[in-house]
């Protein structure tokens, strides 16, 4: 942290030089990876403490946000079991839905989605629902069709 | 414990009326498990501890403490200080690991006491690879099985525990393996305040499939966020796992920041993020200089996070004596820097799984040395300028390097490629780093896409929904979900008949009784002891002859746990553990009566009623001056504080100068020291005093006491005394025996 610390270097050669240090990446120099990193570290040298801290950060950022979006847009058997316990289902039920859901391919569609949509094609109260939907294979059979009426993403 | 501070006692049952714990009362884990069906927490998310930033307790003041406990076990030195326990500001974990339930509870109780207010319960061997939820309360290895009853009757506990002391207890665990989400909802519903989340740790050490890990994570994190229970990272893994673990320094940076971006994308307030953090090295390292560093450059790149201090694992071995002093100096590092939770390591985690009397040993350490340096940093500050602040910047420009080659690779790709637990010190590599397969692990092929119609009827649920079904509430369509509506939880209680704690309470009871009394370190019942012996021989000899030795004392499975070398030839320090192979009938046990003491105000009362002369000496050739002195002085709490006239005739002094004397001053009373006992002369000592009385015809006048390290009453009696006290005898004692004693020879009543 040196003599700067909390204090920006904020002299035109040092945001210049700052600047240069964000654009780097190893391809456009064409070096070894010890040449490039020997190179990056004096680089960092120049930027001051709260850059550097900036900097930190910033990365940390990009490379979690890829990892966010994949987890926006996916669900897993857990995350489905996990929203049926929500829905007041028991641990050995959720997991008995969750399975017969990955087996029919419909857990995008959600588990307790799926759930709701057999009590309404029912008319039962959707834990009565669930409970069916535990063990009797036909109502899956019924929910498949229903669910590819249905649009995919 | 002194009685004032052990508080109300009285009620019979376990439980004292309003369904409290009596401190005088055993926990009665049958009461806990009673209607555990309806039990419900009462509180969700952390709690710290409440600082008192200037605090007055007894005789001090103090920069860095919280609120005090009502009911608590000092540290031992505490009763010099009018028995204060000052609490630390900062929260105090203790991690709990006995593998059954019934057994934490009561380990939870005693660290509690001692200060502990946040339990971490390790969870049992491969759990984390259990897709899906268990339920009951079958026994576990290295911990418990994580399940609703046993989260739900560790908190009913722990809620007696807090009023007990006076504190709010933190109960904690893990929201790791391919259950994250579901574990998270469980530990919402159930009142659970803190958790490790970190889907590295799933990654790199449990070979959880990447993606599933960090789609999991997103839905964990969320619930944990929205429940306020405080995060706590998996970086310190890396150290305890890496070959040269002060090398991982720019890497744990990096997984620290990981794991924090992810969460404060998702929703996470970084004041419920705790970085876990421990020192990267130990001694003989020169620690100090690696590890300081390391704490400044944290704290400089998370100052908007918390920090979780642990001691440095990785070099933990069977010494006791090492591991403690290893996390007292970690403990001071981090008042030289900060720490919001002081985690301990129990000091016998390098010799077997934690014992109980260890946790205690642990929480003890970290009290004591926090006390010990409170305020240090209005002392001593750490360096601003000079190679110090080059070696923390040049820490930070590391992890910056490694993060740019993380991104360049991406998360999955830098992984894949073995950069994380390399034990080269960054940039630098050595090849060994954990490697893992995005096309692979637990788990794999397990996520899939969300469709665009895809829905959940439920609260705080993470990630992308059909717009058109969400709505304010999103629980309204199902008429509340269980955040909302807790009374649509479903409990379970066994699914085993066999491996259940009911069980394990009906096999314990028949082996124990109820008055039988077994010693034990883990279970109740196990009837391990520890035997300490030095042998004057080499370490394999000293080994096999201390194993000898336990056998032929009649102990079960014995096993040395620890050996120290204090020479190569000459001998060998040998801890050897084994099972006791009976119990004690508590009824069979002949435990003298504890002598009953008269007050103080009592004592003062009669002295000046009726004045009270003695004569005190350290007899024969002894100059022990200190323990008499300790009786007679008044700034000791002696007896002349009580106002009887002491006259001290010094140290080595002929017996028939104390007799003649005694005559002389028209004393009630001799008191002899004689703390020499080579060739038993401490006992002739006290015979020729009684001998030389009666010779004298004065043995009526005079009451005749002895004391010493060596002697007992039952010596001094023999001897012909009256009285005799031995080691940790006080003036109040002494005095209170005259008292009785001359009333008794005046022929007055002794009030019981």
């Amino acid at each position: 942290m040196g003599k700067g610390t909390g204090e920006s270097r904020d002299t035109g050669e040092a945001k210049a030089a700052g600047a240069a240090v964000l654009a780097g990446t190893r391809e456009t120099a064409g070096e070894t990876r010890e040449e490039y990193l020997a190179r990056r570290r004096q680089e960092l040298k120049k930027l001051s403490d709260d850059e550097l801290k900036e900097r930190f950060w910033q990365l940390a950022g990009e490379i979690v946000k890829p990892l966010y979006d994949l987890a926006y847009t996916h669900t897993s058997p857990s995350i489905e079991r996990s929203v049926l316990l929500r829905m007041g289902f028991s641990s050995l039920e959720s997991k008995a839905i969750v399975s017969q859901a990955e087996k029919m391919r419909l857990l995008g569609k959600g588990a307790g989605h799926l759930v709701l949509k057999y009590a309404e094609m029912t008319g039962k109260p959707y834990l009565e629902a669930g409970k069916d939907l535990c063990v009797d294979p036909e109502a899956w059979d019924e929910l498949k069709a229903a669910s590819e009426r249905g649009s995919s993403r | 414990m002194t009685d004032d501070r052990t508080g109300k006692v009285g009620s019979s049952g376990a439980f004292g009326p309003q369904g409290t714990l009596e401190p005088s009362k055993k926990l009665d884990v049958r009461e806990i498990l009673k209607d555990l069906e309806h039990y419900r927490p009462r509180r969700h998310g952390w709690t710290w501890r409440k600082k008192v930033p200037d605090n007055k307790v007894g005789p001090f003041r103090y920069k860095e403490t919280s609120e005090s406990l009502e009911r608590s076990v000092p540290l031992p030195a505490a009763k010099y200080f009018g028995g204060i326990d000052p609490q630390p500001d900062c929260v105090i974990t203790t991690e709990i690991a006995s593998g059954r339930f019934e057994d934490d509870i009561r380990r939870m109780r005693m660290a509690a006491w001692h200060g502990a207010d946040h339990m971490m319960v390790i969870r049992t061997t491969g759990q984390s690879h259990i897709d899906g939820l268990l339920e009951g309360t079958p026994e576990g290895v290295g911990g418990i099985p994580i399940t609703r009853k046993q989260l739900r009757a560790t908190r009913k506990a722990l809620d007696l525990i807090e009023d007990e002391v006076g504190r709010p207890i933190n109960f904690h665990s893990y929201v790791s393996g391919v259950a994250g989400p579901e574990i998270a909802v469980l530990f919402a519903e159930e009142g659970v305040n803190g958790a490790h989340q970190d889907p590295q740790y799933n990654v790199l050490y449990r070979n959880v499939n990447m993606q599933r890990s960090f789609v999991d994570a997103a839905v964990a994190k969320t619930i944990m966020a929205e429940f306020g229970l405080l995060q706590i990272d998996g970086a310190h893994n890396a150290n305890a796992t890496a070959r040269e673990a002060w090398k991982v320094m720019p890497e744990l940076l990096v997984q620290h920041a990981i794991n924090c971006a992810f969460s404060r994308m998702v929703g996470m307030s970084p004041n419920k993020i705790a970085l876990s953090s421990v020192p990267p090295t130990a001694p003989p390292a020169p620690a100090m200089s690696y590890d300081l560093p390391y704490a400044v450059a944290l704290r400089w790149l998370f100052s908007d996070y918390k920090v979780r201090a642990q001691q440095n694992t990785r070099y933990i071995e069977s010494d006791m004596r090492e591991a403690t002093v290893t996390h007292t100096l970690n403990l001071v590092l981090t008042r030289l820097t900060s720490a919001d939770v002081q985690s301990t390591i129990t000091p016998d985690e390098g010799r077997n799984v934690p014992w109980h009397y260890n946790n205690l040993a642990a929480v003890d350490t970290a009290k004591q040395t926090l006390l010990a340096v409170d305020g240090l940093k209005d002392m001593v500050e750490i360096k601003k300028e000079g190679p110090f602040r080059e070696t923390v910047r040049d820490l930070a420009e590391r992890a910056v390097l490694f993060l740019e080659e993380v991104k360049e690779k991406g998360y999955f790709g830098a992984v894949a490629s073995g950069m994380f637990v390399d034990s080269g010190f960054y940039p630098e590599r050595n090849g060994d780093g954990i490697r893992r397969d995005p096309n692979g692990g637990i788990g794999f092929g397990s996520i899939v896409e969300r469709d665009k119609d895809y829905f959940a009827p439920v609260c705080h649920h993470f990630g992308y929904q059909d717009p058109t079904r969400v709505k304010d509430h999103p629980c309204e369509e199902i008429g509340g979900c269980t955040f909302c509506e807790p009374g649509k939880i479903v409990y379970i209680d066994e699914l085993d008949p066999e491996d259940n704690v009911e069980k394990r309470l009906e096999r314990a009871e028949e082996e124990l009784g109820d008055d039988m009394i077994k010693p034990e370190v883990q279970w109740a019942g196990d009837g391990y002891i520890t035997l300490t012996m030095f042998i004057p021989e080499s370490e394999r000899v000293a080994e096999y002859a201390a194993l000898e030795i336990a056998k032929r004392l009649n102990l079960e499975n014995p096993e040395v746990i620890h050996k120290g070398i204090a020479h190569p030839a000459e001998g060998t320090v040998v801890e050897v553990k084994a099972v006791v192979p009976f119990g004690i009938k508590r009824d069979s046990l002949k435990i003298p009566d504890k002598p009953s003491i008269l007050s103080a105000e009592e004592i003062r009362e009669e002295i000046k009623k009726r004045p009270m002369k003695v004569v005190c000496a350290t007899v024969g050739e002894d100059e022990h001056s200190v323990g008499m002195r300790e009786i007679i002085d008044i700034k000791h709490g002696g007896i002349e504080g009580f106002g009887i006239k002491a006259t001290y005739l010094g140290t080595s002094v002929p017996i028939d100068k104390v007799v003649n004397a005694a005559i002389e001053e028209d004393a009630d009373a001799i008191l002899i020291s004689t703390i020499i006992s080579h060739a038993d002369i401490h006992r002739k000592n006290m015979e020729r005093l009684a001998k030389l009385c009666e010779e004298k015809g004065v043995r009526q006048k005079f009451i005749l006491v002895g004391g010493g390290t060596q002697v007992t009453n039952d010596l001094a009696v023999q001897a012909g005394l009256d009285a005799g006290f031995g080691r940790g005898t006080k003036g109040i004692d002494v005095a209170s025996f005259l008292v009785k004693k001359r009333r008794e020879l005046l022929g007055l009543e002794n009030p019981s």
